[in-house]
């Protein structure tokens, strides 16, 4: 890619009060993005995963570190585009409302913003749905409206906590291949956790395993595997197998 | 459809049958009319009577609508305040609960030394008794936005106002709506005992008036009025909560009044 540095995470540590005891999260991580790389972060679970994103989305502040978003330390809220874990849609908006939230929020045209929602919705095969509202969509079109959302937020770094997580393996198989359209075609940097090691070798440019809590950072591996990938393919098998092994002796994996 | 019937006409025949009842043994042990009047008789009485009633029920109604209006906004307002306001939050909650302890019986009459006996001491019944309701049902609304739902809105970079306006302020529409229709009920028992306690005219000056005359189909006419005017507030109330609260409008069609 073209190798500025889009996010950097330095020293980043944290933790939290529970009850009497102080639990520490993140133990110093660090890490850069390159601008319109893919990078996933796979963890055990509880391990501080969420935390770590929403630190770089500027929801929580770190007890020490810093996160630099295109350079600059300044507060990162309204500064990347997040998908949180849980859904979020608005039950009372359209899903058109709901891709065209933060356009409002920005104070931007509404007409452009549904414009380019419409597009969208068309390559995430959601036309025709647009004044429906999310009681009314399916799980896996809610997280695929969730997904339109976060690209119409008009960042260029994404946070996708866990957007595929709920869903069967044919859509998730089916919205990893949309993911990747879109992301090919816009050029977002982008930062996914999952916890399906599969997901991060079809997907990621690079792959960041972290320890259980508190979360070090333990594998840091760039992914060489020529696109579109097959996830039959025997190096992919390989290198799943590889992650597995790793994460299983960490523990927890679900 | 077929549930829908079922629900407007379960509940009209169980009324009939009630009101049969009361028709039949009312007539087989020839109970006096100024002690229990037959349900005819009410009938009788409230179309004979249907403008005097009318005129009392203008005046009762304008009552409730008012006090409804003080009392709603009031509660509204001031869920947002302590909602925005830790310290008022931990100032005037327990007040507000505290406020509840007191019978309205105990100061209507009091409202009536400072206010006279026109529509305001009444008015001032209905906001005390249906504010409550309000200042609980919106406070828990505002509440009740997820935490991930609040953190998408900041790491949009929203405001405390756009929150305020795009998240909390539509997610307790639902809420809302439920305490303004038990606020919309004890309205009408605010304002009736507000009449009761001194007045010159209302549907419940006319029932204490027409009991104190051992006139009771009237007292029952007035009975039904009020309960009509009820109804009619409620039912207007459900038509805007449908508008409203859209997404739920579904859910709502299923059951659950
Ligand atoms: N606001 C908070 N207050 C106290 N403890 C917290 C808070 N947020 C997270 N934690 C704790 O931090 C730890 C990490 O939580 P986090 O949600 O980041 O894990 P995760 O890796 O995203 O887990 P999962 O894979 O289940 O989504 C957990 O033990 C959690 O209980
Ligand atoms: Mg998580």
């Amino acid at each position: 890619m073209n190798g500025t540095t889009a996010l950097r995470i330095e020293n980043v540590t944290k933790s939290f009060d529970q009850r009497s005891t102080r639990i520490p999260v993140l133990n110093s991580v660090s890490f850069e993005l390159q601008a319109g790389t893919w990078t996933t972060v796979l963890g055990p679970s509880g391990c501080g995963k969420t935390t770590l994103l929403k630190i770089i989305a500027g929801l929580e502040t770190p007890d020490s570190g810093r996160v630099l978003v295109d350079g600059s330390a300044a507060s990162q809220l309204g500064a990347t585009a997040y998908l949180p874990q849980h859904d979020t849609l608005l039950p009372w908006r359209t899903a058109l409302g709901n891709a065209i939230l933060a356009s409002e929020i920005d104070g931007r045209s509404k007409d452009e913003a549904k414009r380019e929602a419409m597009a969208l919705f068309d390559h995430f095969g959601l036309s025709g749905f647009e004044s429906m509202v999310p009681s009314q969509l399916s799980g896996g079109m809610r997280q695929r409206l969730a997904l339109i959302r976060t690209f119409l937020t008009q960042r260029s770094i994404l946070l996708l906590d866990e957007p595929l997580g709920a869903l069967d393996p044919l859509t998730r198989a089916t919205l990893q291949k949309w993911l990747l359209g879109v992301w090919d075609e816009l050029k977002k940097t982008v930062l996914l956790v999952t916890h399906d090691a599969e997901e991060a070798l079809l997907l990621s440019d690079r792959i960041l395993v972290l320890t259980e809590r508190p979360a070090q950072l333990q594998l840091d591996q760039g992914v060489q595997l020529e696109r579109p990938r097959d996830r039959g393919s025997r190096a992919l098998v390989d290198q799943k197998s590889q992650l597995l092994e790793l994460l299983l002796k960490e523990g927890a994996i679900t | 459809m077929k549930d829908r019937w079922a629900r407007i006409l379960a509940p009209v025949l169980l009324l009939l049958f009630l009101v049969g009842t009361w028709e039949v043994l009312v007539r087989w042990f020839h109970v006096q009319p100024f002690i229990l009047p037959a349900p005819s008789q009410i009938l009788i009485a409230f179309g004979d009577n249907f403008a005097l009633l009318s005129w009392h029920g203008a005046i009762t109604l304008s009552e409730i609508l008012l006090g409804l209006l003080l009392g709603g906004l009031g509660g509204f307002l001031l869920a947002i305040a302590v909602f925005y306001s830790p310290l008022l939050d931990k100032a005037l909650y327990p007040l507000i609960i505290g406020s509840q302890m007191i019978p309205v019986f105990a100061i209507a009459p009091i409202l009536i030394v400072w206010m006279g006996y026109g529509l305001w001491p009444k008015v001032t019944v209905a906001a005390l008794i249906s504010f409550f309701p309000l200042v609980v049902n919106v406070s828990d609304g505002l509440r009740e936005p997820s935490e991930p739902a609040v953190d998408l809105f900041r790491s949009m970079g929203a405001t405390r106002s756009q929150i305020f306006w795009k998240l909390r302020l539509p997610a307790s529409m639902p809420t809302l709506f439920s305490g303004l229709k038990v606020s919309a009920t004890l309205a009408v028992v605010g304002a009736t005992i507000g009449e009761w306690v001194g007045s010159r005219r209302g549907l419940g000056y006319l029932m204490l008036q027409s009991n104190a005359r051992l006139r009771m189909n009237l007292v029952f006419a007035a009975i039904l009025m009020l309960s009509i005017l009820g109804l009619l507030l409620f039912g207007v109330l459900r038509i805007i909560e449908r508008r409203v609260v859209h997404w739920r409008a579904a859910k709502a069609d299923a059951g659950e009044v």
